[in-house]
């Protein structure tokens, strides 16, 4: 029952959910690119920072705990993209070093660099660490250019000692002169600010910003449907990476990803649930002025939809990670996954996910009995 | 074998990783340690309801907030560089070597990220008990972190539950069990998380210290310098003995650090352990016939006993372990540098054979090719070693680093005894010179602690993992250029924000535990 290939399948499921909680989670990351925009004076800035301030370490473990699960479970997908797309990957952990002091930085006495420098480094974090996120995952559909030959290592080829060579001078920049992997980089960053407007109008507890923030979830929510559906469009239309179950050689196919979504049914009804559910919490925050629950409808949408979409990335004998330099050198859950057992002993780790999802929930729930507001702030014992 | 490998962009990527490891272990230690006194402190407030406590618990919970939140920015770009510095290893262990990570990630990662928020923003929110709770799965969360890295690392220098896969090309696991309670492992948490403890434990004296000085919060400061020292005691004497430990399994698994920490060249029964001694700079190659050392002071025999339990035993040095020849402990005889690689190019070869055969549809042809890969994978790393110089760890930053470590070590033993002697005649006020001893050997406790892990890492050099992969083969295809400019960016990085973070505590500790209180209440 438990095959090698169930266990390949069950870790894409879970590195897909992982990545869908992780897009929620940069509402954050979302909030952020708005502080010195949805914000007019300082008492706004300093009750968005410590709104976002107490969830930004949730975004930040999901993030090193996602790359330590791709490593763990497609080992060759770590070794491939991270070396690869060597400045796509640095500017995301740049960006994340200088989000992690920045709230625990930038309101203490002696922090050198003052509160705008530390502020300018959660926008930088926001806009940039989003977007890049969203076109690396784009490459999961438009491809990338490097090859992969395991017996280097023996160093007996021509090629060099190094198994997985990356083709292209601009090491991941490349990636950046496709319009296709802009617009899936510019829809994370503009879901991340709507997420983060639904946010701010559920839990902040200050008219001016929750009207204002009703706003922005319209401001942000067109761009991002907008770029959302040409990405989507693009790739139903586009030739796909698909791999032979029996020779595992990898060709295009037309309508790839659109083949996918009609060959998983399944796949494709949440797919929508999730669409549907993004799309009522933009529109209902919108059109509703007492409707504050836009972001668990979004927030759950936004998770199925992503996590489908990966799923349609690497199910159904498709490259998720394809080469197009050299198609057989185009990464599969099959050629990349780590062994049988490692796979065991992992999925009896990945057991303790819902006690891991089950504590957060509570400790989420306990510091957010009541909303957050300016008075609140003054006694929260720990403010940034 | 032609590596066509850039030896500029391999020292790059390796400054980097050293870099980074190193920023991050200056932040590290201090959460380690100060979890577990600051969770003692809140358990003190809940059972007694003094104050004082809660005030004491939220001013070194203050310092621990900024230390972690550097702490967790350098250590996000410690996991990645495997993927983008070092990807042929990322490939080649990733099956064993991933795994401790994402298990630090899902069962201690988030508890400590969960927990800690609860900590800091909990005082008003939830029940006392609770907030305690809180804080003490912040720091069962923080140690068990700690362990599972430690795991990993540990697994570099005693690779077990493995077996070389010539399909994939790479090492599998096949006892996950032997990973997690290998000897290294566990020794290597244990030494390791009291390194943090003893930081912590230097850091909480010498800043009481300075209190007392100033005659400033005095009685804070003397419930945390009691507190401190007495922790601190306690953490370097099982520093001394997991150390010992450490020593122990060092001569067993890896002999050619145990030589390199002693900068013994050649091997002896009956060898006489080193206090203290100055290594010659004439000396220029193992096989010379120059003295090593300038002057050394000795204990006779102790390094025989601390390696194998024995006085007279043999402890083989740099030259033996390169000439090979002498008896091992199983009674085999060891191989010399050239065999091994003799050994190791076999195992490469029977893998491009293998690969052939096993294409050919050549099944026969193939097994036999797979035993002799098998026969000869234990030397597979030496194949990518020139030189028997390639084998040898860097001697006097390896030698020097050990013997100052320990030294150390020893003085903190020793300086935290009299402080708790001090402290219980009631005397610590007016020994003046005592408190200033305490405030100036914070900086002692970080150097040792960074002088371990330089000992552990330069120590096990030539290999990323050892005798199967030496640092060089394990790094990915990059420019030098490329991985220079990140150096730099990180370096200005991390240096801007360690002066922040240091001048961010000294303003803290300036405003002292009142202060602190006082804004975190009515702020």
């Amino acid at each position: 029952m438990i095959t090698y290939s169930f266990l390949q399948h069950y870790w894409w499921l879970i590195m897909s959910s992982m990545a869908g909680l992780l897009v929620f989670l940069l509402f954050v990351q979302g909030g952020q690119s708005m502080l010195f925009s949805l914000a007019k004076n300082e008492d706004e800035k300093k009750l968005l920072v410590n709104a976002l301030g107490r969830k930004w370490e949730y975004t930040f473990t999901t993030l090193v705990t996602f790359g330590a699960a791709f490593f763990a479970s497609f080992p060759l997908y770590y070794s491939t993209s991270f070396s690869g797309a060597y400045w796509v990957w640095m500017l995301i952990l740049f960006c994340f070093v200088l989000q992690a002091v920045s709230y625990e930085f930038q309101s203490k006495p002696g922090n050198i660099f003052g509160p705008t420098t530390y502020r300018a480094f959660l926008f930088i974090n926001g806009v940039l660490g989003t977007f890049l996120l969203g076109v690396a995952v784009a490459t999961f559909f438009t491809g990338s250019e490097f090859t992969v030959n395991k017996g280097n290592i023996t160093g007996m080829g021509s090629l060099g000692l190094v198994i997985s060579q990356w083709q292209s001078p601009w090491m991941g920049l490349e990636a950046l002169a496709s319009f296709r992997n802009w617009c899936l980089g510019l829809s994370v960053l503009f879901l991340t600010r709507t997420l983060a407007s639904l946010y701010f109008v559920n839990r902040l507890d200050h008219n001016t910003l929750e009207n204002r923030s009703r706003k922005f979830v319209l401001y942000n929510g067109i761009p991002f449907l907008v770029f959302f559906l040409i990405f989507l469009i693009w790739t139903l239309v586009s030739d796909g990476f698909a791999v032979n179950s029996e020779t595992e050689v990898v060709s295009m196919e037309k309508y790839k990803y659109l083949h996918n979504f009609l060959d998983m049914p399944l796949v494709s009804i949440f797919f929508l649930l999730g669409v549907i559910g993004v799309l009522y919490g933009i529109f209902a925050t919108v059109f509703n002025p007492n409707f504050k629950k836009g972001i668990m409808f979004a927030g759950i949408g936004t998770v199925l939809t992503v996590t489908m979409l990966l799923l349609v990335a690497g199910f159904n004998n498709t490259a998720y990670y394809p080469s197009t330099v050299d198609l057989q050198s185009s990464i599969t859950i099959q050629n990349s996954s780590s062994s049988e057992f490692t796979l065991h002993v992992l999925s009896v780790v990945s057991l303790l996910l819902p006690v891991v999802i089950g504590y957060i929930i509570y400790a989420w729930r306990a510091l957010e009995k009541k909303k957050f507001g300016l008075e609140e702030l003054k006694t929260d014992g720990h403010s940034y | 074998m032609d590596l066509l490998l850039n030896s500029a962009m391999v020292n790059w990527s390796r400054a980097q990783f050293a870099m980074t490891a190193g920023y991050h272990w200056l932040f590290v230690p201090l959460t380690l340690g100060l979890a577990i006194i600051m969770s003692i402190m809140e358990s003190i407030y809940v059972k007694t309801g003094d104050e004082s406590w809660k005030r004491a618990t939220k001013f070194w919970q203050k310092i621990f907030g900024i230390n972690f939140a550097i702490g967790v920015a350098t250590g996000i770009i410690l996991e990645f560089q495997f993927g983008t510095n070092w990807s042929n290893y990322s490939w080649f262990v990733g099956d064993i070597f991933g795994a401790p990570l994402v298990i630090e990630g899902i069962v201690a990662f988030f508890l400590e990220a969960t927990f800690i928020s609860i900590m800091f923003f909990g005082w008003n929110r939830v029940s006392k008990k609770t907030h305690l709770t809180a804080t003490w799965l912040t720091t069962i969360g923080a140690t068990l972190s700690a362990f599972w890295i430690l795991v990993a690392n540990a697994w570099m220098q005693y690779p077990i539950g493995m077996e070389f896969n010539p399909d994939t090309v790479r090492n599998e696991m096949t006892d996950f069990w032997a990973l997690v309670s290998s000897p290294i492992a566990i020794n290597k948490f244990f030494h390791a998380v009291l390194s943090g403890w003893g930081v912590a434990a230097a850091f909480v004296v010498g800043i009481s210290a300075w209190y007392l000085i100033i005659k400033r919060h005095v009685d804070f400061a003397l419930k945390s310098i009691k507190m401190g020292a007495i922790f601190g005691f306690i953490s370097f004497v099982l520093l001394a003995v997991t150390g010992d430990g450490s020593a122990y399994q060092v001569s067993q698994k890896q002999p050619m650090k145990l030589a390199t920490m002693e900068g013994l060249y050649e091997g002896q029964a009956g060898a006489g352990l080193i206090v203290a001694g100055v290594l010659n700079p004439k000396k220029e190659a193992f096989n010379d016939e120059v003295d090593p050392y300038i002057f050394k002071i000795s204990i006779p025999k102790l390094l025989s006993y601390l390696g194998y339990r024995d006085l007279n035993a043999f402890v083989p040095g740099i030259k033996d372990i390169i000439d090979g020849g002498y008896k091992l402990q199983d009674g085999s005889t060891a191989l010399s540098f050239a065999e091994k690689k003799e050994k190791g190019q076999k195992a490469v070869e029977a893998l491009v054979n293998y690969k052939v055969a096993k294409e050919s549809k050549r099944i026969a042809e193939a097994e036999i090719f797979e035993k002799e890969l098998r026969d000869n994978y234990a030397y597979f790393g030496y194949s990518y070693l020139e030189n028997p110089e390639d084998n040898i760890p860097n001697v006097p930053i390896t030698f020097y680093s050990f013997h100052l470590m320990v030294i150390i070590g020893m003085y903190f033993i020793l300086l935290f005894l009299v402080i708790w002697f001090f402290g219980r005649k009631q005397k610590l006020q007016s020994a003046k010179w005592l408190l200033y001893v305490g405030l100036w050997s914070i900086p002692l406790a970080y150097i040792a602690s960074q002088l371990g892990w330089i000992v552990a890492e330069v120590g096990r050099q030539p290999w990323t993992i050892q005798d199967v992969l030496p640092v060089h083969a394990a790094v990915s295809n990059l420019s030098s250029g490329h991985v220079l400019t990140t150096f730099i960016l990180f370096a200005v990085l991390f240096t801007g924000l360690l002066i922040a973070e240091v001048t961010i505590m000294v303003k803290q500790i300036k405003k002292g535990p009142d202060e602190v209180y006082k804004n975190d209440t009515f702020n």
